[in-house]
């Protein structure tokens, strides 16, 4: 019972209700401490990270101890996989805030955002810690209706437009959430994500069993913005301000939709083969429609949303591969092959369209526009911004030696040594594509050969922004370390094997 | 915002008390009867709302109604999580730990910190509501001016 | 059965308003209402036949007392359910002051 596990979540939500407070008599206190308590957060992260190897480890809240084996508390729950997300929710959450420093001064109502920053990191947490089925739905909770006051920040008629339509589906999903849990409860009266298992283990009716699964999937299928869901996401991530839209293109989608999905389809449930068809055509279609949806766009934060989107699919469709080969009960080291190249590329694409979505801020800062026709010639004026604009767009098209070859290439090898030749052909098209979108932007945004005549005084961003720009950066060039077999070893291993071996998961937590 | 007639600020005098004082009842027998911090706090948040809503006031008032409700509703919330840290500090160390004795059952002052946690909650989710209630009436006056 | 049947007919009521309805309130109402038909689900799976509500009484002890777990877990998703609904409610507000209608086709200023 680690003491420091219940603190990522009460930290947030109590520094959120103090810069109320505080925050209503010393004007510059909130920015300050927003970054150190979340810094304070990443340092403890990083600490897990080491400590945290093969063993789980389980914190009781309240103390209630099982009864007759049977457990009646709620639990949190860290292990391997759980260890690599809680290191990109604090991580990046602290450099989106040290952005926001200077960021902010476009908005009056500094306080609100802060406080609401702290509720949505706090809410996160929660949801990746938690492992009972009812405490993830009330933390997504907590952080969804965060993340829409978020969004409508600056009250312009696109932000509210785009606020309302996201709340709309956003309730849906919600709903579809808690239908699928009372459902849960009706056949096998218990919430531990745990118990559960040995609870389906008995025998279950095969046609609830499937309803059960599709109301899931399509509950938090909603939440990752996975097509045919995906209707929400342009709006929202373009609309809000540009610190939001890198924690939300950057790790909302994955930590209450991705991270939720893989967990219970891989903990919870038993895979048939019908549901991992389902969930592997799903993530290609999203691959292939995102990346021709976005190639038309001339505003770069719509650029950049669907471009989520297809990233979004490579992960669903390399998790699916692994799915697919573990309903069929052969060749398991393909399978670990394929979930290692998805979990490595969720990670790549936390680094890298963080920090595009922060460049763009950048140069809407300086200049005003988001629109491409509109700008040229910045990269002799703001040569920080453009040099980590390259290194992060040549990062998503996958080129060495930045991150995003060496994810790619292992899903790409997955694909083929399984013998799914058309998916690893699609694969490869779709990142030839995502490159071209990606020389048109740095085309038109930096290395314009006529610079107009309006963009003759610009200088280069603040030091926050910069900072925080330069940090991403470096860490993008740092994560193609993990291909080598100790690190990978470290880090990868402990959370594949977790999610591979159907047994180790409940029966470690059922005996502590 | 005009006020209403006469009438109607007498008799909403003389119910809201009655109102208030029966909202305290659910939340402090929370542990005893249904009810609770969350059912209580919406009842009192509606004694109050019943006491704006009739006697009106003009945009300054309820800008400073409005602050320092926030004031109440956020210290309620930092109450709640420190009882629940100081599971953490006497006693085991646990969070959201019942170490406080436990009576007998049936008796007011009995089950450990629930009563406590049902006060607190109480109070945040009445400020709560009466701050939405506030905040809608203040965007309304703002725009009209 | 019968409260089994209700809950679909209040879901596919509150379904028909979010999909048909022009106006903006409207809109915010039957997403309310659909997750009021949730609320029942949940309170109906916690009933066993001849129980008692689930409140110990040291005077009358009874024998069977109904599930008291679905009803914690409704309070809570009834105070979630509110949150959502005020937020809605704020921006719609604010999106009547910007566009000047509650239609919700004159709102398209998204697109493509």
């Amino acid at each position: 019972m680690n003491p420091l596990i219940p603190l990522f979540v009460v930290i947030p939500l109590a520094s959120a209700f103090l810069i109320m407070i505080i925050g209503r008599f010393f004007e510059e206190f909130n920015k300050y401490f927003t970054s150190l308590v979340l810094f304070f957060l990443a340092c403890i992260s990083f600490y897990f990270l080491f400590i945290t190897g093969e063993n789980i480890f389980v914190y009781k809240v309240g103390g209630w101890e099982p009864v007759n084996n049977v457990p009646i508390g709620i639990y949190m729950v860290m292990d391997g996989f759980t260890v690599i997300v809680i290191c990109i929710i604090n991580l990046i959450g602290f450099l989106s805030a040290f952005y926001s420093i200077s960021y902010i001064k476009r908005y009056t109502a500094g306080n609100y955002f802060y406080a609401l920053f702290c509720l949505m990191i706090g809410g996160m947490n929660g949801v990746v810690l938690s492992g009972d089925l009812f405490n993830i739905f009330v933390f997504l909770e907590i952080s969804v209706i965060s993340s829409y006051a978020l969004v409508a920040f600056g009250v312009e008629s696109n932000e509210l437009e785009a606020s309302f339509k996201y709340q709309i589906l956003g309730g849906l999903a919600s709903f579809l959430i808690l239908f699928g849990i009372g459902f849960i409860y009706w056949k096998t009266k218990t919430l531990n994500i745990a118990d559960i298992k040995e609870a389906f283990s008995n025998g279950y009716d095969k046609t609830s069993y499937m309803f059960i699964q599709i109301m899931i999937l399509s509950g938090f299928g909603l939440k990752a913005a996975i097509i045919p869901f995906h209707a929400w996401l342009p709006d929202a991530h373009s609309s809000a301000p540009s610190p939001i839209s890198a924690m939300l293109s950057g790790i909302f989608i994955k930590a209450v939709g991705i991270y939720v999905i893989i967990r219970l389809f891989f903990n919870m449930f038993d895979i048939s083969s019908g549901m991992a068809v389902l969930i592997t055509s799903l993530g290609t279609l999203s691959m292939v429609i995102g990346v021709f949806l976005a190639i038309g766009q001339w505003d770069i934060k719509r650029l950049l949303a669907y471009h989520s989107i297809s990233q979004m699919g490579y992960v669903v469709m390399s998790t699916g591969i692994g799915m697919i080969l573990i309903s069929r009960g052969t060749k398991p080291e393909i399978a670990s092959l394929a979930i290692a190249g998805g979990i490595f590329h969720l990670i790549n694409h936390a680094a890298f369209k963080g920090l595009l979505f922060l460049n763009a801020g950048a140069i809407e800062y300086t200049i005003g526009t988001r629109d491409l026709k509109e700008m040229g010639g910045l990269s002799k004026s703001m040569p920080l911004t453009s040099s980590t604009s390259f290194i992060a767009s040549m990062s998503i098209s996958g080129v060495p030696p930045f991150n995003g070859f060496f994810s790619k290439l292992i899903i790409i090898i997955a694909a083929v040594m399984a013998k799914f030749y058309l998916l690893a052909a699609m694969a490869v098209i779709v990142s030839i594509i995502t490159l071209a979108s990606f020389l048109k932007f740095q085309r038109y945004a930096f290395f314009n050969k006529s610079e107009p005549v309006k963009y003759k005084n610009i200088k280069e961003v603040p030091f926050p922004m910069g900072f925080s720009m330069v940090v991403l950066s470096i860490i993008c060039v740092l994560l193609s370390l993990l291909v080598i077999p100790e690190i990978r070893d470290a880090i990868l291993t402990p959370a594949i094997n977790i999610l591979v071996d159907p047994q180790k998961y409940s029966s470690s937590i059922l005996v502590q | 915002m005009k006020g209403m007639t006469l009438i109607v600020k007498k008799t909403t005098q003389l119910i809201a008390g009655m109102i208030f004082m029966y909202g305290i009842y659910v939340i402090v027998h929370g542990h005893l009867t249904p009810g609770g911090g969350f059912a209580g706090g919406v009842v009192i948040a509606g004694s109050l709302i019943l006491i704006t809503l009739s006697n009106g006031g003009d945009f300054l008032k309820l800008l400073k109604e409005e602050s320092g409700t926030t004031i109440v509703e956020s210290l309620a919330t930092i109450m709640v999580i420190v009882i629940a840290a100081s599971g953490f500090l006497f006693g085991t160390k646990i969070f959201f730990n019942n170490f406080l004795p436990k009576g007998i059952v049936g008796h007011l002052l009995s089950a450990g910190v629930l009563p406590l946690y049902n006060i607190f909650v109480g109070t945040e989710v009445a400020a709560s509501i009466f701050i939405i209630f506030l905040s809608l009436i203040i965007f309304k006056e703002e725009s009209e001016k | 059965m019968i409260a089994y049947i209700m809950c679909f007919i209040l879901f596919l009521v509150g379904l028909y308003g979010v999909i048909t309805r022009r106006n903006l309130i409207k809109i915010a109402v039957s997403l309310s209402i659909m997750e009021i038909s949730t609320f029942l689900f949940f309170a109906l799976v916690g009933y066993i036949d001849g129980g008692v509500a689930p409140i110990v009484d040291p005077a009358h002890p009874a024998k069977v007392y109904v599930d008291p777990l679905p009803q914690a877990l409704v309070l809570t998703a009834i105070v979630i359910g509110l949150a959502t609904t005020a937020m809605l409610m704020a921006v719609i507000i604010r999106l009547y002051r910007k566009y000047g209608t509650f239609d919700i086709r004159e709102i398209r200023n998204l697109r493509g």
